[in-house]
């Protein structure tokens, strides 16, 4: 397994070193332009300036050599500087992956918007599992049961009604309609700069959190129920069941032990391959509840044709389905004993 | 044997297995597969009774309900003197470590996710108090008794060969000193060498601890070299029981015969004197029998009554019963 893992990781390299260079053409060829929102009264020649002190004049080849030189070589020495206070070659000057539109460096915008993107993104993903795996269990042991038919249902729902439609109507329901004063009532806007120091700041920031989390963890949990549902019923009418029953077990030991245990083997891959777009952040919906995360900065990158922005936050979100892949293939090695890569 | 001397272990009477069939958007009942309909039995102790017949007549539905395996539809089956057609989960719990079963596929029947010795050992954590070392013990002890080395028991089901795994399969079986064992089709995934070792390894077992048989299966040489008694069986029901020479010599059903007539001679030479009976047509659904005698629609010997009367389970000789309008 260890040498499956270290051959993997090696192959990332050249995997990752294309798909940067597939993103930065993409980007090139994008007909966005880094200076199209500044005001219209600014001369063509001065926009050209510009234009050229972001270095857009340079070959396509160069500026992808220099970011990669910013970003492979710059940025995690920067880290070590930041982190550790170890400086390797000129600290001071060194040049970093800049956002055209902010000016700041990029790492750092990320570093900024992360904890809110996990806080939201990544507690719904959580909550969409919680309430998924009970819903997937019942539902395939009781299948086509009234609760069955019922998981089926809002499983459906939560699959095919887009978030920015869940989003609006919880909105409208919970802070439009719901009294001002009422213990229901819940924030539409979610405050970033708010901080959780007692009880009462703790309250608030659980119920900001709700609605964005509730209408992610529908559409994650309506997924994941049907694998686990799935799955269940695939093993539920194996023999071993049959052979567990006849040992003369509980059936909570033969349910839990025995088909659980085998189902959640393709639903743990599942659940893995989903993490990166729990980073990636949920564009849509950060935009409803105004959750400063990355897909926000995201879009706010595209629009602004922040090309370096955008470059390095896809990029960063490649590096991440790559490695969530191979995590999903060591965890598949791990819980199915069958399963042997050496 | 003398009469006084057998003692049935296991009474199956008027077992049924119906499964509904539904239909329709509203999934209304719109009949029932009739897997088992209408079969009495007995095992007695330390005998092995063969139940034989072609693919889909129900033997393994017979297995399983007389194991409780499935819900019956109706009928009784005693064990040991307990009726455990009706028993509740805890009571019928309690029970399970008298009877066991041997499962026909030993690949599937054994959870990919546990290694040999937890496979094993299970059923001791639910119905037996033993430490860790007496438990290891016991499983070493098992795996002593099916020929399996004792340094297996940390590997998982998938790294051994067919007949290793039946010998998994039995050593599980075994584990909580079963009394009654149904065999259902333990050989037929195994190549023909292995079957005659896991054969010999079941007449080893009973003979040592004393166990009971049924042995469901279809390869008809292979029941007579082991039951003592043999019943077949068409469409969900019994047509034949007698004693395993007495059968095999002087069939009496003419299904039996016919199956019978179906073995292949080990002489090539001797091949083509059989005998054979052929029959027409292909068995009728389980879903909708034929009315009368089931096999009315392919026997040699139908006559106008087959299609009306059921033929009556009757004693034609010492211990040898058959259903037929016509046994001469």
């Amino acid at each position: 397994m260890l040498n499956f893992t270290l051959r993997r990781l090696v192959f990332t390299v050249p995997t990752l070193l294309l798909i940067s260079f597939i993103i930065f053409l993409i980007l090139d060829l994008a007909p966005n332009d880094p200076t199209g929102n500044l005001p219209l009264t600014i001369p063509p020649e001065v926009r050209a300036n510009i234009r050229a002190s972001l270095g857009l004049d340079d070959p396509m080849y160069w500026r992808y050599i220099l970011w990669c030189q910013q970003f492979f070589v710059n940025e995690p020495l920067n880290l070590l500087n930041q982190w550790f206070g170890w400086c390797v070659g000129d600290c001071e000057n060194r040049l970093r992956v800049t956002s055209w539109a902010t000016r700041s460096p990029v790492v750092d915008l990320i570093a900024e918007r992360m904890p809110q993107t996990l806080w939201v993104v990544g507690m719904s993903y959580v909550v969409g599992i919680l309430i998924a795996l009970p819903i997937g269990v019942i539902s395939a042991y009781k299948q086509y049961s009234w609760f069955d038919q019922a998981g089926t249902f809002v499983a459906m729902i939560g699959f095919s009604v887009p978030t920015f439609f869940t989003g609006v109507l919880l909105i409208v329901i919970f802070s439009v309609w719901m009294p001002n004063d009422s213990v229901f009532w819940l924030p539409s806007i979610y405050d970033t700069t708010h901080k959780v120091t007692d009880w009462g700041s703790f309250v608030f920031q659980m119920r900001q959190m709700v609605m964005p989390v509730m209408v992610l963890a529908l559409y994650n949990a309506a997924q994941i129920s049907r694998f686990m549902r799935a799955s269940m019923l695939d093993n539920l009418s194996q023999d071993y069941v049959r052979t567990a029953r006849a040992k003369g077990l509980k059936e909570k030991t033969v349910l839990l032990v025995h088909v659980l245990r085998n189902s959640m083997i393709p639903v743990v891959t599942v659940i893995a391959l989903g993490i990166p777009q729990v980073f990636g952040g949920a564009i849509i919906t950060e935009q409803i509840f105004k959750v400063n995360g990355l897909g926000q900065l995201l879009i706010i990158g595209i629009e602004g044709a922040d090309i370096p922005l955008v470059q390095t936050l896809t990029f960063l979100f490649a590096v991440l389905i790559v490695m969530f892949n191979l995590v999903a293939d060591v965890l598949y090695g791990l819980l199915d004993p069958r399963i042997r890569y050496d | 044997m003398l009469d006084d001397e057998k003692k049935p272990l296991v009474q199956v009477k008027n077992l049924k297995m119906h499964f509904p069939i539904y239909r329709g958007i509203l999934k209304r009942q719109v009949g029932a597969v009739k897997a088992v309909d209408g079969i009495s039995f007995d095992v007695f102790e330390g005998e092995t009774l063969g139940l034989v017949g072609e693919s889909g007549c129900g033997k393994s539905t017979v297995g399983r309900c007389v194991l409780r395996l499935y819900e019956v539809t109706e009928g009784s089956i005693d064990i040991d003197g307990t009726n455990i057609a009706t028993l509740s989960g805890a009571e019928l719990r309690a029970k399970r470590p008298q009877m066991q079963m041997i499962f026909q596929d030993p690949q599937a029947s054994l959870n990919p996710r546990m290694t040999v010795g937890s496979i094993i050992s299970e059923p001791l954590d639910e119905h037996k108090n033993m430490s860790k070392d007496e438990k290891r013990e016991k499983v070493g002890e098992l795996m002593d008794a099916v020929g399996l080395a004792r340094r297996f028991a940390d590997r998982y089901p998938h790294e051994f060969s067919g007949g290793q795994r039946q010998r998994i399969g039995i050593a599980r079986a075994l584990a909580l000193n079963p009394k009654f064992i149904v065999c259902d089709e333990p050989i037929a995934a195994l190549d023909v060498s292995i079957q005659a070792q896991v054969v010999n390894l079941l007449e080893d077992l009973q003979e040592k601890f004393g166990l009971t048989y049924l042995f469901i299966s279809h390869d008809l040489s292979m029941v007579r070299h082991l039951a003592t008694r043999v019943a077949v069986m068409y469409l969900g029901r019994l047509v034949e029981l007698g004693d395993s020479e007495t059968l095999y010599m002087t069939p009496k059903h003419p299904y039996t015969q016919a199956l019978l007539s179906a073995v292949p001679h080990p002489d090539p030479a001797q091949a083509g004197n059989i005998d054979r009976v052929i029959l027409e047509g292909d068995v009728p659904s389980p879903a909708n029998p034929p009315p009368g005698c089931t096999f009315s629609t392919r026997c040699p010997r139908a006559q106008p009554i087959c299609k009306q009367d059921s033929p009556e389970w009757t004693e034609i000789g010492e211990g040898h019963f058959a259903a037929c309008h016509f046994i001469e």
